[in-house]
């Protein structure tokens, strides 16, 4: 009897760290919810349920002159669709050749996409700016796809070729025989059979724009080509508190999709990280 | 009389693989002297044009990596260095392509030598579409690589040894090297010595407390949601996703102002009941624990997710086999769950270590590292990574953002040398799979 006690006074513990977990997850984003509803631009007087709630700061961020929002999602749109086009190709070449090939530098060439991975991008900061400035890419789109899709190959590269190298080699040595030239086997063999992890990784390099703020803060800097994250950060950031209310509601606008996707996703992130790491 | 014998007679031709290679000092002229007339024209016509192109650059790129200019006002010291860089990179792949091309002319020597005949140019190409499709696939990632990351880096790396700072910057004024004298200065000069220890020390605090507590957290959840008496194990699961799913700048920067000392929610809604009224963003002791605190909370639903991935995996019988044997509850957890837990995801655990050790955007976003101290360059929440953006954009103090670089880029590589080695011994053969 007593052995039932415990076991029903276990799971009521158990209920009751998961519900307290909750009010702390929740409670920042009902809250940041809450500001976004209130009127009036400034968060000294908002509160988290206000008092006459309006839609008004989602309003302003699309309609108001003043307001960038939409270019900036355009931008970041951009910048996100070239990007993840981009470096996948890149990557999958990449991955492809050091998963099959046995070609001259390849194992060197191996430690030292290994080494560079671990390096902070912020390292180079500097000298990314001086030759963006140098040949003209400054505060342009260009220049930061360029630069995005130069620092995601690394990483991106070793999860693809963890994936590539779980294919066996005898689908494509069959393909060879009956005549298939290297770019059919890796086309019509190798692609369709990757699927899984390239949607991972198209999903994490389209996702990485509406996140990031460093790099577009480094490359860019007119307004009009400000991605969300920048854009809304410069909003919060320019006198502190004052825009708050409008930075809430643009924020739930980012929030909202991708949080759906990501969760939508997760399982395939997750089985795409641990495939990938246990081979690096 | 063996084989290669029978050919080197019936060939009966005294074709040197010496003299192939000698002649090849020249490019292209051991492909000729080889009967490879096409092949050799190729070799001599990119060597040639590489120093026709970058004749110039390169003169230039070198004389400037020495000098770093010679006229102040009008070299950009900056340029030349970056020019150099790059000659330096252009050379190494011109030598590369010498090099194939001496190999080259020797080895169709020595198989002309052997007796074998030569091939049409339709097979040459073909010989050559089969060898050249690894290096066609590896060379726009290999470009995008060197100049987006291995030249920034090794700019980093040069610039530490100049004088480069705000009272001493191009194009006004001209560079010029000094030797290891930052290095020294980071450790001779008070200001430096104890700004570099105060933020090195914080670092390590934080990365081990803020990721030690995630993983801690983490794990816990993932082990009591897994119960199997707890029901509705999806949205539960959903719900501790969310930090993970919610874009983190979107959560920095309102956790940043719910922590405002004067107008933030924490203050003013959840501890003001209890009449407190904590400097959160102007303490140093304060800003800490409100770091550490939204760390855990970033951080905690990702670790969760891996664990919860993992835990699915452990089969029943282990734990059924454990609990016939009269293992504790603990025990059980002690000797099935956590091998099998770390072992799965050792690697990723480090990377999280390592992610935490050079995490800007948090500290950066929630209160720019501050609050300030009184004596030294960087405020007491900054973290070696969020020091050097400042020395670099705020203070423009580039050559000690530089040396600070270099050290944490010697730490990080020590970090992840050890995974290396770790990772190689739990799989043999890691990076030949």
């Amino acid at each position: 009897m007593s052995g039932k006690l415990k076991s029903k006074l276990e799971v009521a513990g158990i209920y009751l760290v998961i519900f307290v977990m909750f009010l702390v997850i929740v409670y920042p984003l009902i809250w940041v919810f809450g500001i976004s509803l209130n009127p009036g631009t400034s968060m000294y007087s908002a509160t988290i349920i206000p008092k006459n709630a309006s839609f008004e700061h989602y309003r302003w961020l699309f309609t108001n002159e003043d307001s960038n929002y939409l270019l900036w999602y355009k931008n970041t749109l951009i910048v996100a669709s070239a990007k993840t086009v981009l470096s996948l190709a890149v990557t999958l070449f990449i991955a492809y050749a050091f998963s099959r090939y046995h070609f001259v530098g390849r194992k060197n060439g191996l430690y030292v996409l290994m080494l560079i991975k671990i390096f902070p991008v912020l390292m180079g900061m500097v000298a990314i700016y001086i030759l963006l400035s140098l040949v003209g890419l400054l505060d342009s789109l260009v220049g930061l796809i360029l630069v995005y899709v130069g620092t995601s190959i690394p990483t991106h590269a070793f999860l693809v070729k963890g994936f590539f190298d779980t294919i066996p080699r005898d689908l494509d040595e069959a393909a060879k025989i009956d005549g298939a030239g290297h770019v059919r086997v890796f086309v019509q063999i190798i692609l369709p059979l990757a699927v899984p992890i390239i949607a991972v990784v198209a999903l994490f390099n389209f996702m990485a724009p509406f996140m990031d703020f460093l790099l577009p803060r480094i490359v860019i800097r007119s307004p009009e080509n400000y991605t969300l994250a920048l854009g809304l950060f410069n909003l919060v950031n320019q006198e502190f508190g004052q825009n708050f209310t409008r930075f809430a509601a643009g924020s739930i606008l980012i929030a909202v999709p991708i949080a759906t996707v990501f969760l939508f996703f997760q399982r395939y992130l997750i089985s795409g990280l641990t495939a990938g790491a246990s081979k690096g | 009389m063996n084989g290669k014998q029978v050919r080197d007679r019936n060939a009966g031709n005294s074709h040197s693989p010496r003299i192939a290679m000698l002649l090849s000092i020249i490019p292209g002229l051991g492909q000729i002297y080889n009967r490879r007339y096409f092949k050799g024209v190729l070799f001599f016509g990119i060597i040639a044009a590489f120093f026709i192109v970058f004749g110039n650059f390169l003169n230039i790129g070198f004389w400037g990596l020495v000098t770093l200019g010679t006229l102040e006002g009008v070299d950009d010291s900056r340029r030349l260095l970056i020019q150099g860089i790059v000659s330096v990179i252009l050379t190494v792949f011109a030598l590369g392509v010498y090099w194939i091309n001496l190999v080259d002319a020797k080895k169709d020597a020595e198989r002309i030598s052997n007796g074998w005949r030569k091939t049409t140019l339709r097979e040459g190409f073909n010989n050559a579409w089969d060898k050249g499709f690894p290096y066609a696939l590896v060379a726009p990632g290999l470009f995008m690589i060197v100049f987006v990351l291995i030249l920034p880096l090794l700019f980093m790396v040069a610039l530490a040894f100049t004088n480069y700072n705000i009272y001493n910057s191009p194009p006004k004024f001209l560079l010029s090297w000094v030797g290891v004298e930052n290095f020294l200065n980071v450790f001779s000069v008070p200001v430096w010595r104890k700004t570099f220890f105060s933020v090195l020390s914080w670092t390590v605090v934080w990365t081990l407390v803020a990721t030690t507590l995630q993983i801690s957290l983490g794990l816990f959840l993932a082990v009591i949601v897994n119960d199997k008496r707890v029901k509705y194990k999806k949205l539960i699961r959903t719900i501790l996703i969310l930090p993970w799913a919610v874009p983190g700048f979107v959560s920095i920067l309102t956790f940043a102002a719910m922590f405002n000392d004067q107008f933030g929610a924490v203050n003013n809604q959840l501890l003001a009941p209890l009449g407190l009224n904590i400097p959160w963003l102007t303490d140093p002791l304060w800003t800490k624990i409100a770091i550490i605190f939204v760390e855990v909370w970033l951080g905690f639903a990702y670790i969760f997710a891996l664990f919860t991935g993992v835990l699915q995996s452990i089969s029943e019988d282990w734990y059924e086999a454990a609990e016939v044997d009269g293992a504790s509850r603990w025990q059980r957890f002690r000797n099935i769950t956590l091998p099998h837990v770390l072992f799965a995801s050792a690697p990723l655990l480090i990377m999280q270590y390592t992610g935490n050790f050079n995490n800007f955007n948090l500290i950066y976003l929630f209160n720019q590292g501050g609050p300030p101290v009184r004596g030294q360059t960087a405020g007491s929440t900054d973290i070696i990574i969020s020091w050097v953006y400042k020395l670099t954009f705020d203070t423009l103090n580039y050559n000690m953002a530089a040396v600070i670089s270099i050290m944490l880029g010697v730490i990080v590589a020590g970090i992840a040398f050890f995974q290396f080695k770790r990772t190689r011994s739990f799989k043999e053969g890691g990076i030949d799979g």
